[in-house]
């Protein structure tokens, strides 16, 4: 069992403790830069930076409810190759689970990242971050955590938690570093930092933080809002199913898709380098078109919608984390997310897999054993 | 429904199940004609999306038949072919694809007599499933 050390955030806003936390981790001489949600100065946006400057950290915020991209996404593009230099890395839960599965794709690498987790307090859709965030920022993260971490919720006049966050199961870091623990904390005195790893344990034991240990009343708080969630997610895996459980319905459910693919495009696990949907073999002859609504005297353009979205469930649903960028960057408010969720948690369960969780586990489709599934062949 | 004429995509292996087909041919053993088969060089490399596509460009069924586990003339393509099948088995009955309607069968290249028995049975099934619901409404 590795040490917990508290951050003291007596008399400072918990945005300026964390700045002086990563400060501390970047002035160590092995930490090249840190990749951290910044507010940008041009515009009311949090993006993710890399900061290789100690003097460029004020205005950090990785507790902002904005959510505009799944950073595994940059991180694998840090990673491919050799960096030349640690690179510690500030992630939402989700976003290590995608890098995760992106490490395992071999499309990014692990050696040279530190992973900082922190504790997810969720997020809105991007449109919704806007109207919410408005002309304040600083004071809008503020009044987001805490109300998040005071318990009265993430919901400010009619805009609530993205479909995503509100059904996500898990909120606290898995495959980390260095944890962040924000839940069942009192912010006004201290949060909690944990080393999850011996890469973790020998950066923090030389910031000279003080020892403590972690307060029974956090483990209580994660598992009853981890309890929720649960609930919310099989509720809505279950209106899902219920709402695409035959092919008439599910065409229903995808009518308004105009096939412009930034689902794919924002999917942090959608791995392919030139998507089969974007190349020739979906460039049809115009005669095709012809032949094909002649077959029933109509057809609807463009074509392969449908096709589309379950060719890549079969794709890439066992790799599927939960992020919820797909649903963001629909411009037609489809919810993708939960059709996507509804299917990834019955495909992973068939391979006894859990996106994101164990970096040694293999993909289930990249693997096989000589004795399995023997219920699925043969015709009676 | 007595007319239903289902119309079945197979495809098959190069090295096994084409080749029990194609002895089946020259023994003058007669199957169904509702069986349209597509040769590939192994069942590993059957993408899912060709099962998704002829399913929702109406086909009532879909077979995937290669060599037995072991004699995969690329070695394991069979074994990444059953763990896709097993992955669309969990996707498409969730949009009303009874999971009868896709088979995997392992037919060797000396197995003529089986596979016309293996075919006519499947002809036989899916009648009784009735045809694919992709083929009467606009897909989109």
């Amino acid at each position: 069992m590795l040490n917990s050390y508290k951050l003291e955030t007596k008399d400072k806003e918990l945005l300026e403790s964390l700045q002086i936390f990563f400060r501390s981790i970047l002035e160590l001489d092995e930490i090249s830069a840190i990749l951290v949600p910044k507010l940008l100065p041009m515009k009311n946006m949090v993006m993710p930076v890399l900061i290789t400057d100690p003097a460029q950290l004020d205005n950090v915020d990785p507790l902002s409810p904005a959510f505009p991209m799944n950073t595994s996404k940059i991180v694998s593009r840090l990673s491919r190759k050799p960096i030349g230099g640690k690179i510690a890395v500030v992630l939402r839960p989700c976003e290590i689970r995608a890098f995760v599965e992106l490490v395992k794709l071999k499309q990014g690498c692990i050696d040279e990242i530190v992973i900082i987790g922190i504790d997810c307090l969720g997020a809105y859709k991007n449109r919704d971050y806007f109207l919410f965030a408005s002309e304040d920022e600083k004071g809008s993260t503020q009044r987001f955590y805490s109300s998040v971490l005071s318990g009265k919720g993430a919901s400010f006049d009619n805009i609530d938690l993205a479909p995503a966050c509100s059904v996500c199961e898990q909120p606290i870091p898995g495959y980390t570093d260095i944890l962040i623990g924000l839940y069942g904390m009192d912010i006004n005195d201290h949060i909690l930092i944990q080393p999850k790893t011996p890469t973790g344990e020998s950066i923090l034991s030389r910031l000279k933080l003080p020892e403590t240990e972690e307060p029974l009343k956090r483990k209580e708080a994660i598992d009853t809002l981890i309890n929720e969630r649960t609930a919310c997610r099989d509720r809505m895996f279950a209106e899902t199913t219920e709402a695409t459980d035959n092919l008439e319905k599910l065409t229903t459910y995808l009518a308004s898709c105009v096939n412009c693919y930034n689902c794919r495009v924002a999917c942090p696990v959608c791995y392919c380098k030139e998507c089969v949907f974007v190349t020739d073999v979906f460039n049809h002859e115009p005669s095709q078109y012809l032949r094909w609504a002649e077959r029933k005297g109509q057809i609807k353009m463009p074509t392969d919608t449908v096709f589309y979205h379950i060719t890549r469930l079969a794709h890439m649903s066992t790799a599927c984390i939960g992020c919820g960028q797909c649903s963001n960057a629909c411009p037609n408010d489809i919810p993708v997310m939960e059709l996507f969720r509804t299917v990834a948690h019955k495909t992973q369960k068939a391979f006894e897999y859990e996106a994101g969780r164990n970096i040694e586990q293999k993909p289930p489709l990249s693997e096989f054993r000589e004795e399995e599934f023997d219920e699925v062949v043969g015709i009676s | 429904m007595k007319d239903f004429e289902p119309s079945i995509i197979a495809f098959v292996c190069n090295w096994c199940t084409y080749t029990a087909a194609d002895l089946a041919g020259t023994s003058r053993l007669s199957y169904p004609r509702n069986i349209r088969l597509i040769r590939v060089m192994c069942t590993g490399m059957i993408d899912p999306q060709y099962v998704i596509k002829a399913f929702l460009e109406g086909a009532d069924g879909v077979l995937v038949s290669g060599c037995h586990p072991g004699d995969c003339h690329y070695i394991n393509g069979n074994y990444k072919a059953r763990r896709r099948i097993k992955l669309l088995k969990e996707i498409l009955p969730r949009f009303g694809f009874e999971p009868e309607r896709l088979r995997l069968t392992w037919i060797g290249a000396s197995d003529g007599i089986q596979f016309a028995e293996i075919m006519r049975e499947l002809v036989t099934q899916v009648k009784t499933l009735g045809p694919n619901s992709a083929k009467l409404k606009m897909v989109i």
